[in-house]
């Protein structure tokens, strides 16, 4: 066993912890936590496939942003104030579901032989990925940018104050 | 060096873990948590495709950025879905929101 191997099965290891924490914790807020473990764990995964980039964006977008947005959803809400059951009552159905879901899309994995182009992962230049964005993906680009824009209103007239209130 | 089958096999267990909170959970936000987890299991898939199978090693990089647009997108509208359910029924909890109309 190699030192990636070492390292990559550590790092597995951890994001699947930390997504059984975000979907059995009993605590709101340990599940954020949890879930910005598993968020810091996939960034290391994408190191791992020598996409560097893309681990930046993974850490500054969801570790930094998406998180904070969620843990300050959980204390708007008070979810932490509130004594309750945080599961409903299909825990075994679901349970079935996710073990049946799980084991179709592994053994499916498995059973396929995948083509192989390359035997080890090979460093994506920026410049090379900078290029590809802005030349053949710009229409893409520029409607993700109106899908922010529109996100980022619609969030603000939904959250915003009702005509009528203060 | 690491099979591709690794790979997919942490996405698998990933995104079976978000269908199984998004059934399981009652608070909205919690719910969106899974949906997060979901949303990384495929980013992770398109990563590791793009490695391993196509010579052409921008294409998943480019969809898993877009995966990362629309979730940041998702979860600030979800955010203020939330907030102003919160504001009109004093709660978070989807299944105590059962009306279209009221």
């Amino acid at each position: 066993m190699t030192v990636t191997e070492v390292i990559f099965y550590f790092i597995a290891a951890a994001a699947i912890l930390g997504g059984l924490g975000v979907v059995v914790s009993r605590n709101v807020v340990h599940a954020a936590l949890s879930l910005v473990f598993t968020l810091l764990a996939v960034a290391a995964l994408f190191i791992l496939l020598a996409s560097e980039f893309l681990a930046l964006v993974q850490v500054l977008v969801y570790a930094g942003g998406v998180a904070v947005l969620l843990l300050f959803a959980l204390v708007l809400t008070r979810a932490r104030d509130m004594n309750q059951t945080l599961d409903n009552n299909q825990k075994p159905l679901a349970a079935i579901a996710g073990l049946a879901l799980m084991g179709v899309l592994i053994a499916m994995t498995v059973l396929t032989t995948w083509p192989r182009a390359a035997d080890e992962p090979t460093l994506v230049d920026f410049n090379a990925l900078g290029d590809a964005l802005f030349r053949s993906w710009v229409v893409p680009f520029e409607v993700a940018s109106l899908v922010l824009l529109v996100a980022l209103v619609g969030a603000i007239v939904l959250a915003g104050p009702e005509e009528g209130e203060e | 060096m690491i099979p591709l089958e690794h790979f997919l096999v942490v996405s698998a267990v990933l995104f079976s873990l978000g269908v199984y909170g998004v059934l399981v959970r009652r608070n909205a936000v919690l719910i969106l948590m899974s949906v997060e987890l979901m949303l990384n299991a495929a980013s992770i898939n398109m990563v590791a495709f793009a490695a391993y199978t196509s010579p052409e090693r921008f294409i998943g990089i480019i969809f898993a950025i877009f995966i990362i647009i629309v979730a940041a997108a998702e979860v600030g509208l979800a955010l203020g879905i939330i907030l102003r359910l919160f504001r009109n029924r004093r709660t978070a909890n989807v299944d105590e929101v059962d009306q279209l109309k009221w």
